[in-house]
């Protein structure tokens, strides 16, 4: 390859923005102190760079400091609030679970750890536009309903959830709520103090900000309880110990400063680019956008190119690196599950591509993007019968195919 | 996905793309694979009244083993008897390419194709004989 491909992933990881690594690179050299040492300077100055990080992160999200929870990312987010509310709350209400079949793994895992200890869970399937109805929400709903967890942003196909309007319910059936947030930071804007959310997890690297560090949302009113997963010196008023990583921390405060003081400027823009590249490659034919348009984050595109397989085509794209539907890179052909449970068949999900916009992507990325994939699809429809049949009016569903 | 230069060759630069009159009595068509499992091949072969192979052409959907493996079959079955073309094994497409191991089933389908338009030309010519 002559040169780097287009960054094209920003929702599989986002660069550090330099700004972040600036602040962060003299609590590895200099302000090396354990932000738990009480008796010196050194400690006394990282702890006062983690409380002014929790600041930033709770400002982003209009909650209090004190009820960020310092995690090592979303993942550990998510299993600190799902496993440890469940297991506290679950003498008094309950053992059930609601979430969604599109949440991310780090949600659908504990959860399924949670049932092989005895729990029982729902999983929604969202309407064909990604979206959970509150109706098909509420019908869920069982006296022993503990728990629920809904993602705020797909991070798949980028569709914003209504959890206002799923908190109410739960807060009207004396549910727990949490709610995955990854993807949403710096992206729509969040006010726990209106938001009736109970747990909140969140992550730097999705928001310019480093890798292995997050936080969880812990309301204080109503207080939430939850059972800590990690046991040691107590650090996070019990709730997660460990030695806070000042670096990381003091990073992911930067970020999501400037995430805060951005996000608006930020945020047109990029629909801008966005727009840009749909409209690009709307003009090609039978393309399928996956996923509600209007309810979702502007740096989201997903797109599937019908009549073209899902592995040539990364092939085909490697200009350009973006996320496939089709998992080609495990030799298995398992299609998207989150493309499939919006009710996708196995060939448009394997020909989707997730396009993800970001802080440093160009018009220009977009118009090299848009040629490419015309180039492309062209090429990969030439050499494909399914393109062929359906040009001379095949109904492609009905042809009895031998399996093999 | 390791993809070995043959199969980017052929990827990058598939042969004897494309389609031949299928109502041609001297043409046969062999389509096998389906789209749900992620691949379909479509080989077409014309066959000259001394039996051999004057020309092929194909179209397939499908990952770069696929498409490298029906592009290769169209270079080695021109010239050859319908005799000879029968004979060809997956083995040796799968050898040729450098095939991995989880792409094997994409020579597989290559012969199956071959066998599936030799089928084909042999059906016609019993019909007209």
């Amino acid at each position: 390859m002559d040169r780097d491909p287009i960054y094209l992933d920003y929702s599989a990881t986002t660069p550090v923005d330099p700004r972040v690594a600036a602040k962060m690179i003299p609590y590895l050299t200099e302000h090396y102190g354990n932000p738990a040492s009480r008796s010196h300077p050194y400690g006394w100055t990282a702890e006062k760079a983690v409380e002014e990080a929790r600041n930033e992160v709770a400002k982003l999200v209009n909650a209090d400091p004190r009820e960020i929870v310092w995690t090592s990312g979303a993942t550990e987010s998510n299993n600190l609030a799902i496993k440890g509310a469940a297991n506290f709350y679950a003498g008094t209400k309950g053992k059930h679970i609601i979430t969604v079949a599109t949440e991310h793994k780090a949600v659908i895992d504990p959860v399924r750890e949670l049932e092989r200890q005895g729990f029982t869970a729902t999983f929604l399937e969202p309407d064909s536009d990604g979206l959970v109805s509150l109706e098909k929400f509420k019908a869920a709903i069982r006296p022993d309903t503990v728990l629920a967890s809904v993602m705020l942003v797909n991070n798949e196909i980028g569709v914003i959830q209504d959890i206002e309007g799923i908190g109410k319910i739960c807060r009207e059936n004396n549910i727990i709520f949490h709610v995955d947030a990854a993807q949403a930071t710096g992206k729509v804007h969040i006010d726990l103090e209106k938001l009736p959310v109970d747990l909140m997890s969140f992550s730097a690297h999705k928001t310019y900000g480093p890798k292995g560090i997050g936080a969880l949302f812990v309301r204080r009113k109503p207080r939430i309880r939850i059972e800590a997963q990690m046991h040691g010196g107590g650090h996070e008023r019990g709730m997660r110990s460990g030695t806070l990583a000042t670096h990381q921390i003091v990073g992911m405060g930067e970020a999501f400063r400037i995430a805060r003081e951005e996000m608006d400027v930020e945020n047109a823009r990029i629909r801008k680019l966005r727009d840009r590249l749909l409209h690009g490659l709307e003009s090609i034919e039978e393309v399928y956008v996956n996923g509600d348009l209007a309810h979702r984050v502007p740096h989201n595109l997903n797109i599937s190119f019908n009549y073209v397989e899902g592995e040539s085509l990364i092939m085909a794209v490697k200009g350009i690196a973006v996320s496939s539907g089709s998992a080609c890179t495990s030799a298995s052909l398992e299609p998207s599950y989150v493309l499939r449970a919006l009710g996708r068949s196995d060939e448009l999900a394997h020909s989707s591509i997730r396009f993800s916009i970001g802080r440093f992507t160009t018009e220009a990325d977009v118009d090299y993007t848009i040629a490419l994939l015309k180039e492309k699809i062209g090429k990969l429809r030439e050499l494909s019968p399914l393109w062929e049949m359906y040009q001379d009016g095949v109904d492609i569903s009905k042809v009895q195919w031998a399996a093999h | 996905m390791a993809y070995s230069d043959k199969v980017l060759d052929h990827y990058e630069n598939p042969r004897n793309v494309g389609s031949l009159d299928k109502n041609d009595p001297n043409v046969g068509t062999g389509m096998v694979g389906a789209p749900a499992c992620g691949d379909v091949m479509k080989l077409m072969i014309k066959v000259n009244d001394a039996g051999i192979i004057e020309d092929a052409k194909f179209k397939t959907y499908g990952c770069g083993s696929a498409i490298a493996s029906s592009s290769l079959v169209t270079e080695w079955l021109k010239g050859r008897t319908i005799e000879e073309a029968y004979a060809i094994k997956n083995s040796e497409i799968a050898e040729e390419l450098a095939l991995p191991p989880v792409k094997i089933h994409c020579s597989v389908l290559a012969e199956d194709a071959i066998k599936a338009a030799v089928a084909d030309i042999k059906a016609k010519q019993a019909a007209k004989a």
